[in-house]
């Protein structure tokens, strides 16, 4: 049995890179140090859903085939695509992204990364406002305050809170897990003993349901403090000193309501969002008074009514802030390496996503150049997914046109998507079985280890997507030829 | 038989720990589909519908409806709203309008939620046959 220190967990953005995995006969048999979804993608991810041979549809059934035959089809169909989607990245590494950027603009056609169904909104208001913001590793050593918008860490960054924010033990700032212990046993201690009161004294039974949550109580003390708006009070918002229930789709009066009250500007109505202005005023108050403050945002706000307006709103709300102290903001990214696809891509075509190369040069329009528009306009005319699974993602509408037209998927595990293809392509998965680069929420590029060997035959995306390169690049040079002789 | 109520709700989709676990267990997997094919909602809009923690229920959009499980949410109060992890079955009633940027409406989005206990839940390969004709790949 071998042990490995320090692997990078290959799940969601926050790139967790102090996991601890033990080896047997080149199997991942423990994990150490990992989230639930962490310990399900090291201990699950060679399970009975692996796909161990590429596959063609014909005549509407699949039919195992060699890698070669997978790769010519699935060139073959790129190549001869008018305007071919090219999806995915956000689960791979920088490597393979770059070879899929140099494949798009060799076919044509439009590459796309999830950011466009997660962070999309976030990337343009970025793109108009700015944005402050720094390392989680400052935000863990300094950030006594810190605010979740739209977000449920608890659910979809289990560790967030732990490694970066108010659980973590910074060097300025200390834990607040302690506090956090103290706070339930006290709620639990205060239940109990409105319970026995009622059942001892008034003999009556519980309320049927329990009272509006839309404020939580507050215990005053030092140390860091969590904030956390959320239209459901999730689990990470039981954790926090205050929360805020918001009313769905009414973040963007909330956060105006905030930028006039840090403002000491007077609010003429009681409530905004369904939450009274007294209970924002004293958030606020917590606001401006930090030393250190952080926003992280997640798709709730970009998915809501306003979308890329609320993020603006948002942007602008912390710009404002650092006016009276040190505030940052921060989108809480999903895919373990969707930054790194947006980084990637803004390198080598100078946009994030939605890059459109059907005129020769890349052209960049979200609404016009994004997949999910394509779809829905039925433009495009065959599609390459790399580990996503936008059958699973994407509203129905999309879907129907994306299955309509040729479908090439490159993923390890058979999903939806996959399920749907033309041509299924099995690749090794990228910080188990392959090495790379990713790139964490806070755009710090972390290694991803190799600890296992991949199942014989089965490749990195990297290196099948330099096949179906090469695989076009002789498809065109021979049409090409044949060309001049006529 | 009387007359099932239907009861108009706001629509939120989103992650859950469950779904998380699933996905990375395998998208084919049981603990994934069942992960997906259900609908947190309020214990007062199940009271209001009567039924119980369980019972499957249609949501309908402007966009589709789906047959899922509701099930008592842990994140009460939060009466109006309901709540479906993505997935397939999500992605049946989500609303596609982008509003020219690129990204559909996942959240916030008006439904319906009416019970139906003699229905049952599609399977992954079924729903995909179902919504898009498409012949889908099947463990064999």
């Amino acid at each position: 049995m071998q042990i490995v220190k320090a692997v990078t967990c290959p799940v969601c953005g926050s790139l967790c890179d102090d996991i601890e995995l033990t080896i047997d006969k080149g199997r991942v048999v423990k994990v150490k140090n990992g989230c639930a979804m962490c310990e399900s993608k090291f201990l699950g991810y060679c399970g009975e859903h692996r796909i161990l041979k590429p596959m063609i549809r014909k005549n509407g059934e699949f039919a195992k085939v060699t890698l070669k035959e997978a790769i010519e089809k699935a060139a073959e169909i790129l190549a001869q695509a008018n305007y071919p989607i090219l999806y995915g990245w956000s689960s791979t590494s920088c490597g393979a992204i770059r070879v899929g950027l140099e494949l798009a603009e060799e076919i044509g056609g439009v590459i796309d990364n999830t950011s466009v169904v997660c962070h999309g909104p976030s990337l343009l208001s970025v793109q108009e406002v700015g944005i402050p913001s720094c390392t989680l590793g400052q935000i863990r050593h300094r950030a006594d305050l810190v605010i979740y918008w739209g977000s449920d860490p608890w659910s979809a960054h289990p560790r967030h809170i732990e490694r970066y924010t108010v659980f973590s033990e910074g060097r300025f700032e200390k834990s607040d897990w302690r506090g956090y212990i103290a706070k339930i046993r006290a709620l639990i201690g205060k239940k109990k003993i409105q319970t026995t009161i009622r059942r001892l004294v008034l003999k009556k039974k519980p309320p049927v349901s329990p009272p509006s949550g839309k404020v939580c109580p507050t215990i005053r003390r030092e140390g860091r403090k969590l904030i956390v708006v959320d239209v459901r009070k999730t689990k990470s918002a039981e954790m926090a000193d205050y929360f805020i229930q918001v009313e769905p789709n009414k973040d963007y009066e909330l956060l105006q309501a905030f930028r006039a009250l840090i403002h000491d500007q007077e609010l003429d109505v009681d409530e905004v969002a369904g939450v009274p202005v007294e209970y924002l005023e004293e958030v606020a108050d917590v606001m401006v008074n930090c030393d250190f403050g952080a926003l992280f945002f997640g798709v709730g706000l970009t998915m809501s009514g306003g979308k890329l307006k609320n993020i603006d709103a948002a942007l602008s709300l912390v710009r404002d802030l650092n006016t009276y102290t040190k505030f940052i903001i921060m989108p809480m990214r999903g895919h373990f390496n969707v930054t790194g696809a947006n980084t990637v891509s803004t390198w080598q075509t100078g946009y994030p996503y939605a890059v459109d190369f059907s005129l020769g040069y890349p052209r960049y329009n979200p609404g016009e150049t994004s997949v999910v528009d394509v779809l829905l306009r039925k433009e495009s005319d065959a599609a390459l997914v790399v580990a996503s699974d936008p059958v699973a993602t994407f509203p129905k509408e999309a879907v129907k046109h994306l299955v309509e037209n040729p479908l090439i998927v490159i993923d390890p595990h058979m999903n939806a998507t996959a399920q749907m293809a033309d041509v299924v392509i099995p690749s090794a998965f990228v910080g188990i079985e392959a090495g790379g680069t990713a790139y964490r929420m806070d755009h710090v590029p972390i290694p991803l280890k190799k600890v296992v060997d991949p199942p014989p035959g089965i490749l990195p995306d990297e290196e099948i997507l330099m096949g179906i390169l090469t695989e076009v690049r002789k498809i065109k040079k021979r049409s090409g030829k044949e060309a001049e002789e006529d | 038989m009387e007359e099932r109520q239907k009861l108009k709700v706001t629509l939120v989709t989103g992650r859950t720990i469950e779904q998380g676990v699933g996905k990375e267990r395998g998208k084919m997997s049981k603990e994934y589909v069942e992960s997906v094919s259900v609908c947190y909602m309020d214990p007062e809009d199940l009271k209001k519908l009567k039924i119980k923690d369980g019972t499957n229920v249609l949501v309908s959009t402007c966009y589709g409806s789906v047959i899922v499980k509701a099930l008592k949410s842990l994140r009460a109060p939060h009466q109006g709203i309901i709540y479906i992890p993505y997935g397939p079955w999500a992605n049946v009633v989500v609303n596609p309008e982008t509003n020219g940027i690129g990204m559909p409406s996942f959240k916030g989005i008006p439904a319906e939620v009416e019970p139906a206990p003699d229905k049952s839940i599609l399977s992954l390969t079924e729903l995909l046959k179902t919504q898009f004709g498409k012949e889908a790949y099947a463990n064999s």
